[in-house]
């Protein structure tokens, strides 16, 4: 296995020029601790962002950062906080989920459109993504996007790069719109619901004017004996203290909430944003995506069939992490089948080899769409040298 | 106007127009086929109406699948289409040309479903933007992105562009509020991308939809987020004696960890040109004006205005006038929403669209004043501070052609003073005809071909609005 490590982007693109020139299939790394997710792919060499890191731009003022591609994540996060600002998708961390170690790096987080619990408030990683530099398949350094937030110059490649898990280029550079860092952070939690009246709360909070900023489920047994239905504000301490009221009053119905303060509410949202509750054991993962109201119907019908599935709520309802035993088809066919009439979808986010190689790993699309991703991987990476197979096969 | 060139139109079709006009006939109702000059003559133009063309015919299908029969059709037979919603597009990204046939979805108006508990709403495409918002209000709720042209557009023609408006410094745009579209592809066929949950599997074809200006597709219907509104708004008027003050207050403002859900910046000319019209109370005695709005319950929106209007008082500003009353709040937003309306009363205008890092404000207020006044005309400027999205109105007279001629090069001027300093062509209104031939000044041959590739991907033949975005002598396969 050979691995590149270019240092400038006239080196990545002399690199992917000469893998493309052989037609030789890469995996694209940045700090290695989500190789795990997507198919497995035949690879046989890896280009690696590790000699692409440092930040080129930092405007506090203007709620925007800029770095090469493999600059650590925690750097990232350890500059802004130093400025009272934060990256408003709060991404997720996989390494405890996929027993992965190393550095997560912020290309990685773009081209992964890695998110957390704030993506219901806040939007997803590829809402905050503004602009990126890739090296196409022809060895070509582009560009997408820039450094301000409102851009509609042409097609926004920006969006249909990240989350594309490597498959169309080699990103040297991302920009990402960032937030002040809220001046005050609290959690209610509600003890002892059901899954329908947690996603009922869940759905009541969210549709108030009083913007909970996280909201998840955690069903009895995951991290504790009783369930707990979590609701997270962030502001300035006055309106936190008004809101907590505000919300306690809407919601009495569903009884008296706990308040969870300081480190032990970054614990528990770590916790759910990293999907820790299921980190160490040998269960297959899943993630689905629902409109939330429809969740707790779809977990109902997976149980049923699978019944040592474990669960829980983020984003109100609308994400249900499933671990489930590890058998041939790791409950694929049963999980796509509960949530089919529901119009959401299932991604198989941890699996041995031998699973993810047989099981669709992302929801198989409608065919015209399917033709449409294939013919945008082509305009990419006419060779076909990107993460082949990574997404779907063949892709 | 005469600057930007339009393709020939193509003999070969126009000589087939009849055959082309009784294929579309079998297609859809007869009323939804446009085809006289007198009823074709509301599509020669959108906004940007110093530029016309007579299309080959209208169609206003009332259904998806009309819609993607039209489409199928036109495609078999070679004929450009020109997909429009509500005609508003200021950048002329719904100028038909001679040989196309321009298919509206202005009949496509109803909102199909409204899911309060998951908070998405199910409408066609012709619904206008502040429909949205009407149809949910009296829950509590409202449809994020606000275009100023927001009682006219439509939805579909919001996806095409990508619009923003004044509130989405936090709200976000158009791409930030949409969660799934049904899309008809050129070959007729009809798909879904995304619906009422919030990540789609695949790539993220929605988000390259969203601001694709019809390139690819029509979008008949989609899945918008709706959010629930604060319990108040309530936005202050800033008077500042220079942009210079306005702009670092701006700065400050957001350092201090505030985000206001609208910063609206207003020049000197800009400020008299509104005030005249809306009689909004605006100061007459400051060189720069900023609309600040925050949002909360009465106590939470006392206690951000008071931290606002002290960053405000060390930056120096000279008014500061709180609205009192719901009369007071929309008084100063009609001044702001009608500076286009306004300003065309006293002169014939072009409305510019750029974006510039905010911290370079200053620089590039005074570079416009400097590149405007070369050519000899006048510029107000409206702002949205906290996102850098400039629109400069550059007045002239559309009777002087020489005149009409140097307002659109003072315009191209300060576009690509935008992109020079680090900014881009376009915020919210997109690029249309009117920044078409502009895009190399943003992007190299590289990224351009790109760009025409993935296009390509869905329209191997250019025929879908096809004279717009892209200069017209680059075109790239797949």
């Amino acid at each position: 296995m050979t691995i590149h490590t270019p240092t400038t982007e006239a080196q990545a693109c002399a690199v992917v020029a000469s893998v493309a020139a052989t037609g030789t299939p890469v995996t694209l790394r940045g700090g290695g601790t989500r190789t795990g997710l997507g198919r497995p792919t035949q690879v046989v060499s890896t280009i690696s962002s590790a000699g692409l890191t440092g930040i080129t731009l930092y405007e506090p003022s203007e709620m925007v950062i800029g770095a090469r591609a493999g600059t650590p994540l925690a750097e990232i996060l350890r500059t802004l906080a130093d400025r009272g600002q934060m990256l408003p998708f709060e991404p997720m961390d996989h390494r405890a989920l996929l027993g992965t170690e190393g550095e997560p790096t912020i290309g990685a987080v773009a081209a992964g459109n890695i998110s957390g619990p704030r993506r219901i408030n806040a939007g997803a990683a590829r809402d905050s993504l503004i602009g990126i530099r890739l090296i196409n398949g022809r060895g070509e350094a582009i560009k997408s996007g820039g450094r301000v937030m409102k851009n509609v110059t042409g097609l926004d490649l920006v969006k249909l790069v990240s989350g594309a898990h490597g498959t169309l280029g080699f990103l040297t550079e991302v920009t990402f719109r960032v937030l002040p860092a809220p001046e005050c952070v609290v959690t209610l939690a509600w003890p002892g619901l059901a899954d329908e009246a947690a996603v009922a709360l869940l759905s009541a909070a969210l549709g108030s004017p009083f913007e909970p900023m996280a909201a998840a489920h955690l069903p009895a047994g995951i991290g504790a004996d009783q369930a707990r239905t979590l609701l997270r504000l962030e502001n300035f301490a006055s309106s936190i203290a008004y809101r907590t009221d505000a919300l306690g009053e809407l919601l009495s119905q569903y009884g008296r909430p706990e308040l969870i303060e300081g480190a032990a509410s970054q614990e528990l949202w770590h916790s759910v944003r990293d999907a820790r509750f299921f980190a160490g054991s040998h269960e297959a993962v899943w993630r689905l995506s629902l409109a939330p109201t429809k969740a707790p119907r779809a977990t109902a019908a997976i149980i049923q069939a699978l019944p040592q599935a474990r669960w829980f709520y983020d984003w109100g309802g609308g994400l249900v992490w499933l671990a489930v035993p590890v058998d041939e088809d790791a409950g694929a066919a049963a999980i796509r089948a509960a949530i089919r009439s529901l119009g959401g979808h299932a991604t198989l986010v941890r699996a041995p080899h031998a699973v993810r190689a047989v099981v669709p790993v992302f929801e198989p699309l409608a065919e015209p769409l399917m033709r449409v991703t294939a013919g945008i991987k082509n305009s990419f990476d006419p060779a076909g040298i990107f993460e082949p197979g990574r997404m779907y096969a063949g892709i | 106007m005469s600057a930007i060139a339009f393709p020939a139109p193509r003999a070969d079709i126009l000589a087939r127009r009849d055959a082309i006009i009784a294929g579309l006939a079998g297609l859809v109702a007869p009323e939804a086929l446009i085809t006289s000059d007198d009823e074709r003559r509301p599509y020669e133009t959108d906004a940007l109406t110093a530029y016309r063309r007579m299309p080959l015919a209208v169609v206003l299908p009332s259904t998806t699948q009309e819609v993607a029969a039209v489409l199928r059709y036109c495609g078999e037979q070679g004929v450009p289409v020109v997909p429009r919603g509500a005609g508003t597009s200021l950048a002329g990204g719904a100028i038909p040309q001679e040989d196309a046939v321009v298919i509206g979805v202005s009949k496509m108006n109803r909102i199909l479903e409204i899911d309060y508990d998951n908070r998405a709403a199910r409408v066609q495409a012709g619904v206008t933007n502040l429909a949205v918002t009407g149809a949910v209000m009296s829950e509590g709720f409202f449809y994020a992105p606000d275009p100023s042209s927001q009682l006219a557009c439509s939805i579909g023609g919001n996806i095409g562009m990508n619009s923003g408006g004044a509130h989405c410094l936090k709200y976000g745009v158009t791409t930030n509020n949409v969660l799934g579209v049904t899309l008809v592809m050129l070959d007729g066929s009809i798909v879904e991308i995304g619906g009422a949950h919030l990540d789609a599997p695949g790539l993220d074809l929605l988000g390259l939809i969203v601001g694709s200006e019809g390139q690819l597709g029509i979008v008949t219907e989609a899945t918008v987020r709706i959010l629930r509104s604060a319990e108040g708004a309530r936005p202050v008027l800033f008077g500042f004696p220079s942009s210079e003050q306005a702009g670092a207050a701006v700065a400050a403002i957001i350092g201090a960890g505030i985000i206001p859900v609208a910063m609206e910046f207003m020049d000197k000319p800009a400020i008299e040109i509104c005030e005249a019209f809306a009689k909004a109370g605006y100061p007459m005695d400051v060189e720069a004006l900023l609309i600040i709005e925050v949002e909360g319950s009465d106590a939470e929106m006392d206690a951000q205005l008071a931290r606002i209007v002290a960053i405000a008082r060390e930056h120096g500003v000279k008014t500061v006038k709180e609205s009192k009353s719901a009369m007071e709040t929309a008084a100063i937003w009609k001044g702001r929403k009608s500076a286009f309306g306004a300003t065309g009363r006293i002169a014939d205008y072009i409305c510019m669209d750029g974006t510039i890092p905010t911290g370079q404000l200053p620089f590039v207020l005074q570079r416009m004043a400097e590149i405007v006044k070369g050519y000899g005309l006048r510029v107000a400027n409206v702002f949205h501070a906290g996102d850098g999205n400039l629109h400069p109105l550059i007045l002239y007279n559309c009777n002087d052609p020489v005149e009409a001629r140097k307002a659109e090069d003072a315009g191209n001027d300060i576009l690509k003073l935008c992109v020079e300093v680090g900014g881009c062509l376009t915020g919210e209104h997109g690029v249309g005809i009117e920044k078409r031939d502009l895009m190399r000044v943003q992007f190299n041959e590289a990224d351009l071909n790109q760009q025409m590739r993935v296009r390509a991907v869905f329209d191997g033949e250019w025929l879908l609005n096809p004279a717009k975005v892209f200069p017209l002598d680059g075109r790239v396969a797949a």
